[in-house]
């Protein structure tokens, strides 16, 4: 524990930050150290011949009220200032290590006690509360060290007890204190190991701020008296000078500041250095965009499409070139027309869906070599049409409805804002539409739900809210994207029943995004199934068991359990892992799952073809499945899968 | 949390928690009172001896110690010198200061303005300074856009908040007053006085809070909410404005309060500095003097200052989001 926990030390301090802040704090306590040692003579040699003297070249900082030289004795204050300050520190921490532990060492009820007098103690500025404590311990060196030591005490032991709550929550120090360890024991053993860390990292910066805080006591006169000197001190004296001779003022000041920096910037590159733990990423090789012979074509979607894609691509910045999570996507969806896009978490498919809504933000970058909404072409068209258009015609339903509203304003409110941004509504009209837009989904009581707030809302109803928000236009597409995985399975059914229902009654088209081939099914015309960023198949839902020729697609369906699954076997699951976007292979992304997979499949990719009937597939051997029932498949599948395991 | 099955549920209205809110909060508000009072009534009895003697010295006679601490009502028992404070206190009769002989409430009441004036526009300062310029830092420089933005605000905030009031008070003296001459630098006459006492006061908070709501919008800005009002193609102003802001302040409201009630604080050493005719100047001639009476009073009126500014950010952030009324416990 401890040797891991200092070669994690040492990490922090070969960081940039971590690494100045160390060697300026080491400087600053080798000076505390030596300073004294080497120039207390210079420091204290009085030349009443010089007084309240500017610099010069015998003194860098001028002269104090006695002739004393300056730059030596801001040298010199280090030992003390720095003394006073750890001492401090040292004594707040002892303290309130003390006060956080109340609960474990005294007994709950004592330490409830000292918890609520804590809690309101820190709800008081440090300076106040040092201020208090130096009445009752008087002025001068030794009440002002007591005074910051026991003004740090309530923060410490606020943090103490936090961290040791979580702690003492735990199963073995549960299993300690039955075996009959005694408080203390267990305190020293098992709970104060554990929360070392972060004691010493607040530690360290509660240094800095004892550091400037004495530094203020002192300057009021309070903390350091004559004859000793501290910063605050020297800067005191040097204020009543400040005409005749700022430097007087000004160098103990930037003692104060630099010193104080020192141990604030340890202490927070150390905090940063422990909770950036992550092991460095794995080397990631450059996809290439493998270059297709003939490019997808959207199969035709007759006349009057609401949408049209070509050649849609996603491209981010990755740690080793650009990473390419879509890629040559393209279909088109007649108006009215239901279609999904299926696939794993990581084939592309919500980022299909925000590339077409046009909701990928920087640094994400969306190619594609047609986009048509409503016949116009969202690649070049003003942003205000743009705007004007998607904020009718387009809606869109997310997944979280939980996360996807604003929680601090009225439900009202969010739905209002889109009439009057894009209808010209007035504040009044505007919410009326809303509570019309709102009973359109069946919420119940749409006036008084308008004006609530989203957490008052169940999940269910918010997402029919977020439905109805894309209902204040007249949309001609529905973008849903995962629009039920948040929600129970009855919750489920009757979103997916709302969405059928404004489909068939205003002629909507849906895009609908889901993990789950059997939602899409359920809903949809068409489905598109996506891996690897690529659409792999597109066909009508009807025919998925019947035509699906892709093996992704036939794996997918034999997961799905029906009737007549054998409740006793485990799942079907489909072996081994998706791809990440940032290494995608070369030839057929699936190659390394498929049970198809030959030479060819490793060397190139194949290409999305059309059929005879429109449907589209991407595999070379999509002609060996074609035809075999899908049962078939699996069981095929699930035999080979046992002697061939999950890699 | 999520209620999903129950689709309608019984919510008590928003006046119930309302309610329940404003009556939990002045119940801590009024123990938090008592604890003060408390505090500061013990405070003159754990100082070590007698602080009669201390506070006239060594080589007072014995009479004058003896009738001043019967004066004081220094030789009753404790429980009923509590009961005497106490009594007192709601009279509004804060005692005598032992130096001048003026009544505390009286020289509370001549400096209290002046500290409330400094300790006020500072305040607005700091907020009027840090919010807009956190949200315009935090547009320039979201998703990685504007590195050399983000690192000159970062250092500069850094260095600008590692400076303790107080110095920057004498550094502002040095440039202003001393150098430049262009403001007074010591106590206060016109408005013109107040320039310096209040830059020293709001500038390291304000270079905080502006770091703290420029990070906060950062995040807001991730939130998957954001995605939802992006989809509804409104103005990005509004986006900022209406939905990144609320939210970003609702978040730094809690830590803005501490640096505030900080500032509260801060007004005794910068009031040093500039030799403002404040409870910050009062307060610490009063300990050093070994005015009892006036330490107490004054240390009632900053935990009192303290405890209003930590009532307004709870009341401000009910406002600003309803939940905090129910989730706060
Ligand atoms: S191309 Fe080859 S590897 Fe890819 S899915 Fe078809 S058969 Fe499998």
């Amino acid at each position: 524990m401890s040797s891991r926990l200092r070669s994690r030390w040492a990490g922090v301090v070969r960081t940039p930050v971590g690494m100045s802040a160390t060697a300026l704090l080491a400087a600053v306590l080798l000076l505390a150290v030596l300073a004294p040692v080497l120039w207390s003579a210079k420091a204290n040699a009085v030349h009443t011949d010089q007084i309240m003297q500017g610099s010069s070249a015998a003194h860098w900082m001028g002269t104090d009220n006695l002739g004393r030289d300056l730059f030596y004795r801001v040298l010199v204050a280090t030992r003390l200032s720095v003394e006073l300050a750890l001492l401090a520190t040292v004594i707040g921490v002892v303290a309130g290590l003390l006060l956080g532990t109340a609960s474990v060492s005294l007994g709950a009820r004592a330490g409830r006690f000292v918890t609520a007098v804590v809690n309101i103690a820190v709800a008081f500025p440090g300076l106040l509360l040092a201020l208090f404590f130096a009445v009752i311990f008087g002025t001068g060196t030794k009440g002002a060290v007591l005074a910051i030591g026991l003004a740090i005490a309530p923060g410490f032991a606020r943090l103490t007890h936090t961290l040791v709550a979580t702690i003492a929550g735990r199963d073995f120090v549960a299993a300690a204190r039955i075996a009959g360890v005694s408080r203390i024991r267990l305190l020293v053993r098992h709970v104060l190991p554990n929360v070392g860390e972060p004691l010493v990292v607040n530690a360290t910066i509660a240094a800095g701020g004892a550091l400037l805080a004495f530094s203020g006591l002192s300057f009021l006169g309070i903390g350091v008296r004559a004859p000793d000197y501290d910063w605050g001190r020297l800067l005191g004296d040097g204020l009543n000078g400040i005409y005749v001779h700022p430097a007087g003022a000004l160098a103990p000041g930037v003692a104060v500041v630099v010193a104080g920096l020192a141990f604030n910037l340890f202490g927070e590159a150390i905090a940063k250095g422990i909770g950036l733990r992550t092991p460095l990423a794995g080397e990631r090789r450059p996809s290439s965009a493998p270059a297709y012979e003939t490019p997808a074509r959207p199969a035709p979607a007759g006349e009057d499409p609401v949408l049209v894609v070509e050649g849609l691509r996603v491209d981010f910045p990755g740690a080793g070139g650009p990473v390419t999570p879509v890629r040559d996507v393209a279909f088109a969806l007649r108006r009215g027309e239901a279609a999904g896009i299926v696939g794993e978490s990581g084939a592309g498919k919500s980022l299909t869906a925000l590339a077409i809504a046009q909701l990928i933000e920087e640094p994400g970058q969306v190619h594609a070599d047609r986009l048509e909404f409503l016949g116009e072409n969202l690649l070049d068209t003003s942003a205000r049409t743009k705007r004007h258009l998607l904020g009718t015609s387009l809606a869109m339903v997310f997944q979280d409805p939980m996360t996807s509203f604003n929680p601090i304003k009225r439900i009202g409110r969010q739905l209002a804002e889109v009439a009057e941004q894009h209808q010209g509504m007035n504040r009044r009209q505007a919410l009326a539409r809303a509570v019309d837009r709102l009973r359109a989904v069946r919420v119940p009581a749409p006036e008084r739900r308008a004006r609530q707030f989203p957490h008052e809302f169940s999940g269910g109803m918010r997402q029919r809210a977020m439905i109805s928000m894309g209902l204040m236009g007249t949309p001609a597409l529905i973008v849903a994207d995962e629009p039920t995985t948040a929600l129970d399975v009855t919750v489920q059914r009757q979103v997916l029943s709302l969405l059928r229902s404004i489909r068939a009654a205003d002629d909507v088209a849906l895009l609908l995004i889901s993990h789950d081939i059997t939602v899409v099914g359920q809903v949809c015309d068409r489905v598109l199934v996506m891996y690897a960023g690529r659409v792999v198949e597109d066909l009508p839902t009807a025919e998925l068991l019947t035509h699906a020729r892709h093996p992704y697609t036939r794996a997918l369906l034999a997961a799905v359990p029906d009737m007549t699954t054998d409740r006793d076997r485990p799942l079907a699951v489909i072996p081994g892992r998706p791809i990440d976007p940032a290494n995608v292979p070369a030839g057929c992304a699936f190659a390394p799952r498929c049970a198809f997979a030959d030479e060819r499949c490793t060397r190139s990719d194949p290409a999305l073809v059309p059929d005879d009937e429109g449907r589209r597939v991407a595999c070379w051997n999509a002609d060996l499945t074609a035809g075999q029932p899908v049962a078939a498949a699996q069981r095929g599948r699930t035999t080979s899968q046992g002697t061939a395991g999950d890699e | 949390m999520t209620n999903a099955t129950a689709e309608v549920r019984t919510l008590p209205g928003l006046d119930g928690a309302w309610t329940r809110f404003a009556l939990r909060r002045l119940g801590r508000l009024l123990v938090s009172v008592w604890v003060l009072v408390t505090a500061a009534f013990l405070m003159i009895h754990l100082i070590p001896g007698d602080p009669v003697r201390a506070a006239l010295g060594t080589t007072a006679p014995l009479s004058l110690v003896r009738a001043r601490r019967a004066a004081l009502g220094l030789d009753d028992p404790l429980v009923v010198q509590y009961a005497h404070y106490l009594r007192d206190l709601f009279a509004g009769r804060l005692g005598t200061s032992m130096t001048s002989g003026l009544p505390v409430s009286q020289i509370i009441g001549d400096r209290l303005p002046a500290t409330l004036g400094v300790a006020g526009y500072a305040f607005a300062l700091a907020i009027a300074v840090s919010i807009p310029l956190g949200l315009v830092m935090a547009v320039l420089t979201r998703g990685g856009r504007g590195r050399p933005a983000e690192l000159a605000f970062t250092s500069t905030s850094v260095v600008l908040a590692a400076i303790p009031e107080f110095l920057l008070a004498v550094g502002l003296v040095f440039v202003f007053g001393v150098h430049l001459g262009w403001v007074p630098v010591a106590g206060r006459s016109g408005p013109d006085s107040y320039v310096l006492p209040v830059l020293s006061l709001a500038v390291g908070p304000a270079a905080v809070l502006a770091r703290i709501v420029r990070v906060e919008t950062l995040g807001v800005l991730q939130a998957d909410f954001i995605r939802t009002v992006r989809a509804k193609r409104l103005p990005d102003r509004f986006i900022y404005l209406r939905h990144a802001l609320p939210n970003a302040l609702t978040a730094t409201i809690t830590l803005g309060g501490l640096l505030l009630s900080a500032m509260v604080a801060g007004t005794v050493l910068v009031e040093n500095v500039f030799a403002w005719p404040g409870l910050g100047s009062t307060i610490v001639q009063s300990i050093l003097a070994k005015d009892y009476p006036v330490v107490q009073g004054v240390v009632l009126v900053y935990g009192v200052g303290v405890l209003a500014v930590n009532l307004a950010v709870d009341v401000a952030l009910a406002l600003l989001d309803p939940r905090s009324t129910i989730r706060e416990s």
